[in-house]
């Protein structure tokens, strides 16, 4: 097991190096010249050579390479161009925003993924069914973007139900930073008042962001759910009289849940990338808005610091899913 | 008589092939959301062909000002009303159809050409090619595709070639992944093995037997992949680094209709509706095309 986890450790080493590589590679053959960019737009070109040479953009490449990956290895990301401030210090200030829309997403996924695909498994091949799956492959194909604008027209502007954008309203005192995450430091601070609003501007972009994970939970519990309901122990549960309620909830439901743990971690990523979209049309102020606005202004540093970021992330998702699964299945361990 | 002796038809040597290829039809047809994608699809393939000459206002795609008509809501004259320019929104959205599918196209051709050789090579040769060409696989795969995107695109400054480019970049890797799998079980069976041992070379062993049997998969992942790519570049496109006005395209369209909201929402809305309808015709029909290719798999 050991020697498993180990392996599996330094395979994602590996990736983290290659995925640093990418982001050097593509911030060094932008045709645009970061040290003009640094500069500002009235610079004199004597004040471009200073900046050039401050930040070493005049040596040769490896040399540069060598220096990125020591800053990356102190934590430095550099500097972002716009807000003037150091990546990293960008990263954990917008990062618990993100962080809080994808955990409340993910949980919306599972508590409306869940049920809907055991539902569908039960009343396999007839309406409900068909709705369902449906249902499934629109949410897949929905663009998140637009959706989240017709979200706002209906609830926002319409109905006058739920705000429009933003974390809380201006009027709103936002609770004392513990995490950053406005849901859990009010509710820690006992501001309940603070926490509807937060709730209530939280519910759109959750919703919007969570659909392709809903939809591939709910696909992945029902297939699962139909091979569960057709094994010979809940056949067994069944001739023995166990109430069809419970044979469906506890004795099926918990065999076929493994699978859509696998999803919840695969997906983590996935969800933290479609924030990109997500943040942008709910002026949500995570890392993907952050990322987007530096992309539009031309501003790298704080672009590849999300990717490393997001990519660390998704890395260790899959290496807590892949770990998990060779405890519970000591088969993998072996094969590859 | 001479026909006696004469060579079969084509329908008596392709025999097995074509009532193959019936039955395959057969049940595609029989399952309502396949056809139902076959016909979204076609239909979006028929207004890319003939978009010019059905638009009621050709030239509002290619940037005319016509300010007296902006921002007018759905009428007969516009059945889509029309943008800040006065142009009118089913000229536009109808005539980005090509871009878009031409667009989804090129990413996709673009990976299966890099990815399903790499592929087959890493599944068959195995050892050190193997090792090399999964580890670059993981590599892209290690972040998802649109934020990887996002980052090669600011690199390479905005601009529609500049998105497919960044897509095309990030799209690769899951073809290996795919074909990788499939190679590396056929290489040991007995159809393979029986083709080495009466001396075919590697290509040739590639081209004829491995490949035949990794197409099923591929053409199933393209056909989705399809509407993955398309959706992708639109939002590219509603960042703001993807097309740019006034070429017509979808996700641009939706980027600028949003500092129109909410009053003028007609301008949002119908780009995205055709946005939707693609990603989900070709999602399902490549859906419909899994259950009779490769019906065994199952997906999450």
């Amino acid at each position: 097991m050991l020697a498993f986890v180990l392996k599996r450790l330094a395979l994602t080493g590996l990736m983290l190096f290659g995925l640093v590589c990418i982001t050097f590679v593509v911030s060094n053959v932008a045709p645009s010249d970061p040290a003009a960019l640094a500069a500002g737009p009235d610079a004199t070109r004597d004040m471009v050579e200073t900046i050039r040479r401050e930040y070493g953009l005049d040596r040769p490449l490896h040399e540069q390479f060598l220096r990125y990956v020591a800053g990356l290895l102190q934590g430095d990301l550099g500097r972002s161009i716009v807000t003037t401030r150091p990546v990293s210090v960008d990263l954990a200030r917008y990062f618990p925003a993100t962080l809080e829309l994808v955990l409340l997403s993910m949980t919306l996924g599972v508590l409306l993924g869940v049920p809907l695909g055991m539902a569908s498994a039960v009343l396999k091949n007839r309406a409900p069914d068909h709705l369902t799956r449906f249902v499934a492959v629109s949410l897949v194909a929905l663009p998140a973007f637009w959706f989240g604008i017709l979200l706002q027209l209906l609830f926002s502007v319409h109905l006058e139900w739920l705000p429009t954008s933003g974390r809380l309203d201006v009027a709103t005192p936002p609770p004392p930073p513990i995490t950053g995450m406005i849901l859990f430091d009010s509710a820690v601070a006992g501001q309940w008042a603070t926490f509807r609003d937060a709730v209530s501007h939280a519910v759109l972009p959750a919703l919007v962001l969570s659909f392709p994970c809903l939809a591939s939970i709910l696909r992945v519990n029902r297939a699962e759910m139909i091979e569960v309901l057709s094994s010979d122990y809940v056949t067994a549960a069944r001739a023995h009289g166990v109430p069809p309620l419970r044979v469906v909830c506890v004795h099926a439901l918990r065999n076929a849940m493994l699978p859509t743990l696998a999803i919840i971690g695969l997906r983590w990523g996935w969800m933290l990338g479609s924030t990109v979209l997500v943040e942008t049309v709910f002026d949500w102020p995570g890392i993907g808005l952050y990322a987007v606005s530096a992309a539009i202004a031309g501003d790298f540093k704080p672009v590849m610091g999300v990717t490393l970021l997001i990519g660390l992330n998704f890395m260790i998702a899959n290496l807590v899913v892949d770990i998990l699964y060779g405890v519970l299945d000591p088969r993998l361990r072996t094969s590859s | 008589m001479s026909t006696a002796l004469s060579r079969p038809s084509f329908a008596e040597r392709h025999a097995a092939a074509l009532r193959q290829a019936r039955f395959f039809a057969w049940s595609f047809a029989r399952s309502p959301s396949s056809m139902l994608g076959l016909a979204i699809v076609l239909g979006f393939f028929l207004l890319a062909a003939f978009g010019p000459w059905i638009v009621p206002y050709p030239a509002d795609a290619t940037g005319a000002m016509n300010l007296a008509n902006r921002l007018q809501p759905p009428s007969t004259a516009h059945w889509f009303g029309t943008d800040e320019m006065g142009n009118d929104l089913y000229t536009r959205v109808v005539l980005a159809t090509r871009t878009s599918l031409w667009v989804g196209l090129t990413i996709v051709g673009v990976a299966t050409l890099v990815g399903v050789p790499l592929g087959i090579a890493a599944g068959y040769f195995g050892g050190v090619v193997r090792s090399v060409i999964m580890r670059l696989t993981d590599v892209f795969l290690s972040v998802p595709g649109i934020v990887l995107a996002l980052a090669i695109v600011a690199a390479l400054g905005p601009g529609i070639l500049n998105g497919i480019i960044a897509l095309s970049i990030v799209w690769w890797p899951g073809y290996v992944r795919l074909v990788e799998a499939k190679a590396l079980s056929l290489r040991n069976e007995p159809f393979v093995e029986a083709a080495r041992a009466v001396g075919a070379s590697h290509a040739r062993i590639l081209a004829v037997h491995i490949l035949p049997n990794c197409a099923s998969p591929i053409i199933v992942k393209a056909s989705m992949d399809m509407g993955l790519a398309i959706l992708a570049a639109a939002s590219l496109g509603f960042i703001g680094l993807g097309a740019k006005p006034p070429a017509p395209e979808w996700g641009a369209m939706i980027s600028v209709a949003r500092t129109y909201m909410p009053n003028w929402w007609w301008y949002a809305v119908f780009p995205g509706l055709a946005i939707y309808l693609t990603v989900l015709g070709f999602n399902l029909f490549g859906d419909g095309l899994r259950d009779i290719l490769d019906p065994k798999s199952n997906r999450g």
